[in-house]
Parts: structure tokens; C-alpha cells; sequence
């Protein structure tokens, strides 16, 4: 019965290929849809665009880990922008369930369906009953709005904060990219959705889950990758700002922090830097900006026992 | 045709390369790696390099060993030595049944004899567990085994149905649905209950191995009661999860895959630092947090004393409860004097022992009534 089911979706799944997104966008390269992401401000490295190119081509849900803010969530939106797609969203936390993830019916609309029946006098069970669970009734929670919606990408976000128990029907629904809803039938994706799955390792994710997906694990860019990506998305911070802050996170990431800054935290401190009005980074300015880089008090101490001149040096190391 | 039968069993042979690696590229993994190459330029280093490490690695882990590996398979470079040296410690014994007096061998001392008696496991309770006879350890080692750890819970933000409560107007609603639109009672809910999690770091340094086999055997039958909520670790010289390998029901099988897991049996003690490497990797991410710590350690620290006393107040701060176990505390007129022992015991919720059966038994109920 399962071997069945298997072949049908993949038969499914091979028509899919054949209209793709891929066709439509004129990409056949990794390289190719790594400039079409630049274009979106998202400058990704060949590995993160070759694991990008492979989830369109094989409809595979990308598996990415790595340190917080190295740009695992904002892939997800830069896919979203280059697909010309919605981008769902869920975000998980501990006690997850199928209710907030899946679907839920709307019971006080029944309710007043049910109310609005009676007043009008139908006396058909069998009708009545047959409308109440209909589709308006249903609200779709954002996997079930990621089916239902083509194209799309779907974002899961901090996958190992839900608890195990969701990540069996997670992989349910990331195999076969279908829904079954007991009282309607199944809800399969015309198109399987561009799905992004994000973790921060606070736990092992479950193996089956990982197996479904392709995994990649995202460091923190080089500095000349990180100077590209400030001036790419501020564009008003002078290019000389852009490298000095590169550098000095760069060399805040080598120290022993709690908290190393990710590329997010380096986006944060250059918009604070250019609301400041500053085209370069001095000792100064990087004291009364350092909450923006640097978010745990132990991290501040350390850099600012170190001389923050060693991280912003005049001359740019 | 022929390039692409050829592309196929060398890949194949770097899957096979890459399991003898220690990554667990199984047979799916294989698949998603030959269907991705599909789709990328198999004579290209790099598309191979992307298409193996997408589809066969799991982890951050595995992407060093698939370096490696792909390095030695392609390019012919040796990778450095896997480790051959077996453990220190010889942790599989074939169990002796206490019971049955007939199998415990021709050889043997007749002291072998009595121990099935209660006041016998009681006295043993007492014993420290490096002065036991071969026959007293199995016995020990079963009753470890046997020892049920309660759990420890934490309120959930989940709600379960409950009498009292909040009122439940998912629940109430569906039941005045069925009942044609009258609503006859109300329905509560209240927070579920869960487990909290349980975080063991076991020293396994020279100083402590005595004392490693049974420690990490509590560890197992804690693992056993909650695996989805636990975690063990070994610190020495460096940190080795070992939670994958106590999952095994059967503790010998469990014991024997953990000693081949740890790579540093007996060696040094470099507490402050590993325990750092546990908060950065695993414990401020979440592992740890409004969790149960359990360190079992001798406090010797070759290290900074400084640098344990300050990871020791950052896991007091993550942590819901910090237990210390020392063995050595057992021992009359013990002090807590080692440097690295002082500098830990601030941040110290509960100072046990440790040392013997009914002294594990009590760190177990620790544990479950934090």
C-alpha cells in the first residue's frame, strides 16, 4: 500500500520537475541563480547557492544550521523575492501542535452556521451536517497554507524548538507534501513548496528529517563577502565604513565571546553607525555603538578590556 | 552512458569511503546524492564536492570527516590516523549472575557464593565502588541497571484537559456543537506537566576512571527512563557526546558502544574549558536551559581554575538546578580544597557523593526531585 503511494507521488513529482521554477526563471546553474539572489541583496557563496539550486531542481526542503545570524531566516526571503513567491512562515516553539501548524476549524463559525440554520428552519441532518464541515470552515494554519498556495516558500524556522514529536509529522508532510484532513480528504500541493528549515541546534534534529532534506551547515561569510553584503544592503554607508566594521567583526568573531556577531549583528551596527552620521569607524563612536554588535555585557567587558582600538585600529589592521 | 555508469559506482565507492569515515551515509543518502549530481556537472570537482556534502552529511560534525574524505577518495591525499588505541578501561565483562552459583566459574573464590541476600546488597550499598570483588561489581552493575530514575517536571506552556482551570473554549464549543447548539457544561484546561531535561557531564580523566564505569552506568539508566530528555556527555580531554550510545536499551551493549565512543579514557582534566565547549555548542542554545546539570568529577582541574569558576556561573544561570557529584567527597574528612573544586562550588546547587551503589541511588533521587 505505502510502495504504491510512494510511486504515485514521485510520478507526481517528476511532472513537477518538468514545469519547474527553474524554466520559468532561466536558471540552469548554481551560478545562475546566485546572481539572481545577488539581485535581491542576498549575496550567497557557491555552496549555499548550489544547495539552493539542487532544493529547486529536486524538490527537497533545505536543511540549514549554523551560528545565529549568519542569514539562515533571510534566505528564505531572498528566495521568496527572486521566485516571486509568498513567503509562509512558521515559526516553532515548544508545545507546537498539529492545531497551530496544520489546520484548525473555526468553531465559533459553525456554531453561528449551526444558529443560522435553525433560525432559517432546515430540518436536513444530513445537510446540515455535510456543510458544516466544509472547506470555509477550515482555517489554514502555514503548512497547509503553503500547500494550498503555488508557488510559495514555506520557512520553518527554529525547527529544534518544537518539540520530537512534531518532527514526525513534519516529515508527514515534507515527504509527500500532502494533508489529510479526516473529515474533508486529502490536500495535496499542485506544486510542492520551496521549503526552508532552519535550526540552531539547540537539540539533535531526528535523522529521518534531516535525510529528507539536503543539509548545510552556513559560516559566518569571508570579509571580503561581508564588506559586498554591508554595501549591497546599505547602500549609504560609505565603503570605507563597510570594511572597517567587516574587519572588526571579523576579529570580534576570532576573540573568546559568548555571543560571536553574525552578519546580522554587523548589518545592525553599520545602520547605527550611518543613523550617527559617521563615514568611518573610530574608538569613540564603536564605544557608544557597541550594544549593537555585541548583546551580552560579559562580551562588552571583554572587547573593551582588549581596546576596542585593537578591533577598529585607524589605519584598518 | 558509459561516463555516467562509471560517475556512478565511483560515488557509490566515496559513499563506502565515507561511512568507514564515521558519517552515516546510508543507502537514501547515497540516492539523493546520485539524483542531485543529475542536476550538476559530474566532471566538475566542485559540483561533486557540493552534491556529497549536501545530500550525505548530517551535521556539522560529519563536514570535517567528509572533507577529509573527499580529499583522501579524490585527490589521493592520506587522511591523518584514525584512532586505534583501545580504551583504558575494559568496560564489557560477561556478567556474572549473582544467582546462579553454578556458572560463576571454576576458578573463582567461593566468597563468590553469597550474594544474593538483602542485608548483602545492603552492605554493598555502602561499598565504594573501587573496593568491590569482581562478582560484588557485577552485582552492583545490576542493580544499576535495574534502578528506576524518576523524572523531574516542569510546568509546559501546553494545556491538557483538566477539571479545574481556565475554561476550554475549543473543547466546550465542539461539545455544544454535538449536543445541536446547547451548551450543558464547561470544560477546563490546565498546563501539562513535562519532564525536565537532564544534562550529564561525566569526568572520565585518570583521577576519576575508577569511578567512570559506574557513573556512566547511572547515566544509562537515566538516559533509559527519558531518552528524549537527556543527555551525557564525557569530559577529560575532550567532550564526547554520548547520548546517541546510551540510547541502547541493553546496558553492556550501551557501555561497550560509549567506551569505544570516548577518545580520551584516562587522560587529563581540562574541566573549565570543556564545559565552556559545552555551553558554546550546547548549553546556551537551549540544552541547558531550565535544565538539571549534573557534573561528576573530582573538581582536579589541570586547567584555569578561573576560567571553570566562570563557566560554572554562566551554567548556574542557564540551569534550573546544578548537581556536582564528587566521589571523593565520600572519604573522611574531605575538604573541598582543589582549586577547581572551590571555584565551583558558588555556583553549586547540590553538592553530593558518589562514590558507591546507595550513594548513586540517592544522587538518582536528586536528580528526579530537582
Amino acid at each position: 500500500m505505502g510502495g504504491l503511494d510512494r510511486t504515485v507521488g514521485q510520478s507526481n513529482l517528476r511532472v513537477v520537475t518538468e514545469t519547474g521554477w527553474l524554466s520559468t526563471l532561466a536558471v540552469d546553474t548554481p551560478d545562475k541563480l546566485a546572481e539572481r539572489l545577488g539581485e535581491h541583496a542576498y549575496l550567497a557563496d557557491e555552496g549555499l547557492a548550489t544547495a539552493c539550486f539542487l532544493a529547486l531542481r529536486m524538490h527537497r526542503p533545505l536543511f540549514l544550521e549554523g551560528e545565529a545570524g549568519v542569514g539562515k531566516t533571510s534566505l528564505a526571503t531572498a528566495l521568496a523575492d527572486v521566485l516571486d513567491a509568498p513567503l509562509i512562515r512558521l515559526q516553532c516553539y515548544e508545545g507546537l501542535d498539529a492545531t497551530q501548524a496544520l489546520y484548525d476549524w473555526d468553531f465559533p463559525r459553525q456554531l453561528l452556521h449551526l444558529r443560522a440554520a435553525e433560525a432559517a428552519g432546515v430540518t436536513d441532518v444530513q445537510r446540515i451536517e455535510a456543510e458544516l464541515y466544509d472547506r470555509r470552515f477550515l482555517v489554514a494554519r502555514p503548512l497547509l497554507q503553503a500547500l494550498e498556495t503555488t508557488p510559495s516558500v514555506l520557512l520553518i524556522d527554529e525547527v529544534d524548538r518544537a518539540d520530537d514529536e512534531f518532527e514526525a509529522f513534519l516529515l508527514e508532510v515534507l515527504s509527500d507534501f500532502t494533508i489529510s484532513v479526516p473529515e474533508l480528504g486529502t490536500i495535496r500541493a499542485e506544486v510542492p513548496p520551496v521549503v526552508v528549515v532552519t535550526s540552531n541546534r539547540t537539540r539533535e534534529v531526528h535523522d529521518a528529517l534531516k535525510r529528507r532534506c539536503l543539509y548545510h551547515w552556513l559560516e559566518h561569510p569571508s570579509f571580503e563577502r561581508e564588506v559586498a553584503i554591508i554595501g549591497r544592503r546599505l547602500p549609504d554607508a560609505t565603503q570605507r565604513l563597510a570594511e572597517q566594521v567587516a574587519r572588526a567583526a571579523q576579529a570580534l568573531r576570532a576573540e573568546d565571546l559568548l555571543k560571536p556577531p553574525g552578519v546580522a549583528e554587523s548589518l545592525d551596527w553599520t545602520e547605527a553607525l550611518v543613523a550617527l552620521g559617521a563615514r568611518e569607524l573610530d574608538p569613540d563612536l564603536a564605544a557608544v555603538t557597541l550594544g549593537a554588535v555585541l548583546k551580552y555585557r560579559e562580551d562588552q567587558e571583554r572587547a573593551r578590556g582588549r581596546g576596542l582600538a585593537a578591533f577598529v585600529g585607524p589605519d584598518g589592521g | 552512458m558509459y561516463l555516467l555508469r562509471d560517475a556512478t559506482a565511483t560515488m557509490v565507492g566515496f559513499a563506502r569511503t565515507l561511512r568507514a569515515a564515521g558519517v552515516d551515509a546510508g543507502p537514501e543518502r547515497v540516492q539523493a546524492m546520485l539524483a542531485a549530481l543529475d542536476h550538476l556537472d559530474v566532471l566538475d570537482v566542485h559540483d561533486v564536492y557540493w552534491a556529497g556534502r549536501l545530500t550525505l552529511c548530517g551535521s556539522e560534525d560529519d563536514i570535517s570527516r567528509y572533507d577529509q574524505a573527499f580529499a583522501a577518495y579524490f585527490t589521493g591525499e592520506r587522511p591523518p590516523p584514525m584512532r586505534s588505541r583501545p580504551p583504558a578501561v575494559q568496560i564489557v565483562q560477561q556478567v556474572a549472575s549473582p544467582d546462579g552459583q553454578g556458572d560463576t566459574g571454576e576458578g573463582e573464590e567461593t566468597e563468590t557464593q553469597a550474594l544474593a541476600t538483602a542485608s548483602d546488597v545492603e552492605v554493598l550499598r555502602e561499598r565504594d565502588v573501587t573496593h568491590l570483588s569482581s562478582v560484588e561489581r557485577d552485582e552492583v552493575r545490576r542493580l544499576l541497571a535495574l534502578l528506576d530514575t524518576g523524572r523531574a517536571m516542569r510546568r509546559s506552556r501546553r494545556f491538557a484537559a483538566a477539571h479545574h482551570g481556565r475554561l476550554d473554549p475549543g473543547r466546550t464549543v465542539r461539545a455544544t456543537l454535538r449536543r445541536g447548539g446547547e451548551t450543558s457544561r464547561l470544560y477546563h484546561r490546565a498546563h501539562r506537566q513535562r519532564p525536565r531535561r537532564v544534562v550529564l557531564l561525566v569526568d572520565i580523566s585518570g583521577s576519576m576512571a575508577p569511578y567512570a564505569d559506574a557513573l556512566l552506568r547511572l547515566a544509562h539508566a537515566v538516559v533509559r527512563s527519558q531518552p528524549r530528555r537527556t543527555e551525557v556527555f564525557s569530559i577529560g580531554t575532550r567532550l564526547t557526546r554520548l547520548t546517541p550510545e546510551l540510547r541502547h536499551r541493553d546496558a553492556e551493549t550501551a557501555m561497550a558502544a560509549a567506551s569505544h565512543a570516548i577518545p580520551d579514557w584516562s587522560g587529563g582534566t581540562r574541566l573549565g574549558e570543556e564545559l565552556k565547549e559545552f555551553l558554546d555548542r550546547w548549553g546556551q542554545r537551549g540544552m541547558a536551559r531550565g535544565g538539571i546539570v549534573v557534573i561528576a568529577s573530582d573538581g582536579w582541574e589541570r586547567g584555569d581554575a578561573m576560567l571553570l569558576g566562570e563557566q560554572m556561573v554562566r551554567l548556574h544561570r542557564l540551569a534550573h538546578r546544578v548537581v556536582w557529584a564528587n566521589p571523593h567527597k565520600a572519604q573522611p574528612g574531605y575538604q573541598p580544597l582543589t582549586a577547581g573544586m572551590q571555584a565551583a562550588l558558588p555556583s553549586i546547587d547540590d553538592f553530593v557523593e558518589g562514590h558507591s551503589l546507595g550513594s548513586l541511588e540517592y544522587l538518582a533521587g536528586v536528580i528526579c526531585r530537582a
